[in-house]
């Protein structure tokens, strides 16, 4: 089991570890696949390189699921890692073990949040377009966010001012002039009933905590019908594995990535290298998203989903005039056992039912005290605050 | 039975901008060593991002307009994926969804007459790299110079109908597009590369036959030669049964001046086009289009007009100038300082073209200062250099952007001598010694004459005035 590599032992307070998907050039980046064992880039991660300039010490990297896809981190080529019987996250299992205070990691799938979610730590996902994502490898590029994970919202906060940037290296990066701040502070909160349907008596529990929690703090938490949101999860699984099939083909065995020995011409060599280099969860995701975008399809899925996600967007829209941010589970259960996964193999494709709205609206996220909280674009200063209140009153698992 | 051939044509221009369409590499790299011009973006490698080089957005509206199009003033990029080593990222960003033109047309000539193409589009794409086999060590190198650099592919519509038509088109698209400076539109250099969509029906049917699809033309020369060979194929087919067409495509052999289908690999069938979400969409305000639409030439032929009607060229030397948009400038400069359009054209169509052609650069290559021109013209016209000397000059203002005319003749003895007793000396000298020649002269032979007068013009290094030598030379030999 290898968690992290540690450049050099560091006693310092402002240790950051960064996950696999983060590039570095002195580190190796493998994105949690056999295909990048050993790639070192030459280029590195621009909001690692903010971190590190505001006096942040990069302590080692964490192992992540094969292209950041799966639920905490299971499909690593490193293999999973089992705590009492559950799956945990590596960046997580570095914080709880006070090794670093922050870590730096890309929320493409969810996982960073489940973990967080799990693990009983804070993470934010920032809003699509505040963090630059040059160095970061791309799978999902229209969700891919560069995200935190800390012990506690302060710890999160803190880094979070240092990342916001920018980037003119990043087209999609949003111009400070045009970032309208939340400022005004969280009054009334939205529970979607749907999202509350399948899951377990541990979450539901974590839900109630941070309701009350809210309540105390005088929010108005009031559940609420809500049908399109829960649509985001078939969309975000086209788009994604769509993206995702396009971002990874580039690993062919030619030009970067594992090139299988033995193969006759050109075509038994992408074949070879592919079939010996990827896992089962990333196949399942590059064939399904290449079937999405093949010519006879591209109507009837891919447009269908880009369009889904705009009327997803509206719905967000047409809430947050009535909300200030939503209150919703990260995950389904609070425990992924070995046995689940080796019987669903495709878990990841239902669970993100929680986290797909965020990523498919590129909406931040904030998962603390086992829940997570979404806010309009820009509100991560008033979810914070909101999520700090949970912290404190909300259930500690 | 009669048949007629119905072609389309899809044209890739490379662009000449200085950087990459996607990052600051720089674009002109043909003939560089390979994997100079490179960096993680042009690589594909993961973590880089593009960001869309503006420059190639105003060079393709402004190719676009030269053809007449409509500019799409929501103009996005998409990705088209597939397999091949000399695409890193294996996957192209092109424009598939809403091009940056679309809807132009440009006017051809040929034996036939006057014609309409009509343009279904202009979209802006980045090239792949190259690949370099190599034969001796059995092995394939990649050089990724080329990647993505700027091209447009120019689609047109199917009104083309015989390779003299296509040859027209192309050599219209060709000056157009350096009219605008966007493109050197050099086939051999791979500046201009054209693939043609081609099929073949009984003359006057509205149905259209099977099309094919030929790649690997590089020259107007084998694009004529493949369109002739493919129409009989399809003729032939048709006629006898020789074979049954398919829709294919088909590479162009030049050296056995025949086509062949190629795997079904080469041509991946899906592409699996979809919106890049890395580049927002570009949108084109009023401002923009003004500011790219003020910046584009006057048309050749508005040229040509204007230079017959107002300046008083003949057809022949307004041909020869609008042969590049290089030569119109320095000649409109030449032409503003020396105030003689005559005097003008002939330095134009005879010293600098010559000199163009002996140092074998093209026209659009001319680099030698209008005004500076303009200025050595009024230097000869005015009799203070010699014409020979004034060709010296020029030859030096190719070498030197910076050259003076005035300040290099007198600082190499260019300026001719308005001192007679100096010629006549000359004159006393050359005849004495050679008595032969004078001689030859007196019983009528007038060659002689000019050769004696060629020695005296050489020994005063050409810096006199040749009437003047003429007639002191003249009356000299007749005093005898």
């Amino acid at each position: 089991m290898k968690l992290y590599t540690v450049k050099n032992q560091v006693y310092n307070d402002r240790v950051v570890v960064a996950d696999d998907m983060i590039l570095t050039t002195e580190h190796p980046t493998s994105a949690g696949s056999r295909m990048l064992e050993g790639y070192v880039s030459l280029i590195g991660s621009e909001a690692l390189g903010c971190l590190t300039a505001a006096g942040y010490v990069l302590g080692g990297k964490t192992q992540v699921g094969e292209f950041a896809i799966d639920l905490v981190g299971e499909t690593s080529k490193d293999g999973a890692i089992y705590k009492d019987g559950k799956a945990v996250n590596a960046a997580a299992c570095v914080l709880l073990a006070d090794e670093a205070c922050v870590a730096l990691t890309l929320d493409v799938n969810g996982s960073v949040r489940r973990a967080a979610a799990q693990s009983g730590l804070c993470s934010v996902k920032p809003t699509y377009g505040t963090v630059s994502r040059y160095g970061t490898i791309p799978v999902a590029c229209s969700g891919d966010t560069v995200s935190l994970m800390a012990r506690n919202t302060g710890e999160c906060r803190n880094a979070l001012n240092v990342i916001r940037s920018c980037d003119p290296k990043d087209g999609t990066c949003i111009p400070e002039s045009m970032r309208n701040e939340k400022t005004a502070p969280v009054k009334r909160v939205a529970v979607i009933a749907s999202l509350m349907r399948d899951v377990d008596a541990e979450v539901n529990r974590a839900i109630t905590a941070a309701a009350a929690a809210l309540t105390d703090a005088g929010i108005e938490v009031i559940t609420i019908d809500d049908s399109v949101i829960c649509t985001s999860r078939p969309a975000w699984n086209i788009l994604m594995c769509a993206e995702l099939c396009n971002n990874v083909s580039r690993y062919d065995g030619v030009s970067f990535g594992h090139r299988a020995e033995s193969f006759s011409g050109i075509d038994e060599l992408y074949t070879n290298s592919r079939t010996e280099a990827f896992g089962d969860l990333l196949k399942a995701a590059v064939i399904y998203g290449s079937e999405t975008l093949s010519a006879n399809n591209y109507i009837k899925v891919y447009d269908k989903a880009l369009r889904t996600r705009r009327v997803i967007v509206e719905a967000f829209a047409a809430l947050f005039e009535k909300f200030d941010a939503l209150l919703m589970p990260a995950c389904s259960t609070m425990a992924y056992t070995e046995k689940m996964l080796k019987e669903t193999p495709r878990l990841v494709f239902d669970e993100n039912l929680y986290t797909a709205p965020a990523s498919i609206s590129g909406l931040p996220a904030i998962v603390s005290g086992g829940i997570q909280l979404a806010g309009p674009a820009f509100s991560e200063s008033t979810l914070l605050d909101t999520a700090a209140i949970i912290e404190k009153g909300g259930q500690v698992i | 039975m009669r048949y007629e051939t119905v072609i389309g044509l899809e044209v890739h221009v490379g662009l000449s901008t200085n950087s990459k369409i996607f990052c600051s590499c720089s674009a002109q790299s043909y003939g560089a060593k390979p994997n100079t011009h490179i960096c993680p973006a042009c690589c594909g490698m993961p973590g880089m991002l593009p960001v869309v080089n503006r420059r190639v957005v105003d060079f393709s509206m402004k190719a676009g307009m030269m053809l007449n199009c409509t500019i799409n003033r929501v103009t996005t990029f998409d990705k088209k994926s597939y397999y091949y080593p000399d695409l890193p990222a294996s996957y192209q960003t092109t424009q598939w969804f809403a091009p940056i033109a679309v809807n132009g047309f440009v006017e051809i000539e040929t034996s036939a007459g006057k014609k309409s193409i009509r343009i279904k589009q202009i979209h802006m794409e980045e090239d792949a790299g190259k690949l370099i086999h190599d034969i001796r060590e059995d092995t394939t190198h990649i050089d990724f110079n080329r990647s993505s650099v700027p091209l447009i592919e120019i689609v047109s519509q199917s009104d083309l109908s015989s390779a003299e038509e296509a040859e027209a088109y192309l050599e219209r698209l060709n000056i157009l597009l350096r009219f605008a400076k966007v493109s050197e539109c050099e086939m051999a250099h791979g500046t201009m590369r054209c693939d043609v969509n081609l099929s073949v029906r009984p003359e006057g049917s509205d149905k259209l036959g099977v099309r094919t699809e030929m790649k690997n033309m590089n020259s107007i020369e084998a694009i004529k030669r493949a369109i002739e060979y493919e129409t009989a194929r399809h003729i032939d087919a048709l006629e006898n049964g020789t074979e049954v067409l398919i829709q294919e495509t088909r590479r162009w052999d030049d050296l056995s001046g025949k086509s062949y289908a190629m795997r079904g690999k080469e041509t991946a069938g899906d592409y699996r086009y979809f919106p890049d979400p890395n580049v927002m969409p570009v949108v084109i305000d009023d401002a923009w289009l003004n500011a790219v639409r003020d910046s584009l030439p006057e048309f050749p032929e508005v040229k040509r007009k204007r230079y017959i009607d107002e300046l008083g060229l003949n057809d022949y030397d307004a041909d020869q100038l609008i042969k590049s948009i290089a030569l119109c400038e320095c000649f409109e400069s030449a032409y503003a300082v020396c105030k003689s359009a005559k005097d003008a054209v002939n330095w134009m169509t005879s010293e600098v073209m010559s000199e163009l052609n002996a140092r074998d650069m093209t026209y659009d290559m001319l680099s030698v200062n209008g005004e500076t021109l303009g200025k050595l013209i009024l230097l000869v016209s005015d009799g203070e250099v010699g014409r020979a000397n004034g060709r010296k000059i020029l030859s030096a203002m190719f070498e030197d952007k910076n050259i003076d005319p005035k300040t290099y003749a007198e600082q190499n003895d260019m300026i001719v001598s308005h001192d007679t007793e100096l010629i006549e000396q000359t004159v006393r000298t050359i005849v004495a010694s050679n008595q032969k020649a004078v001689a030859d002269y007196k019983r009528g032979k007038e060659k002689a004459f000019m050769a004696l007068f060629g020695q005296c013009m050489r020994e005063l290094k050409g810096n006199c005035d040749p009437q003047t030598l003429k007639t002191i030379l003249a009356e000299y030999i007749a005093d005898l």
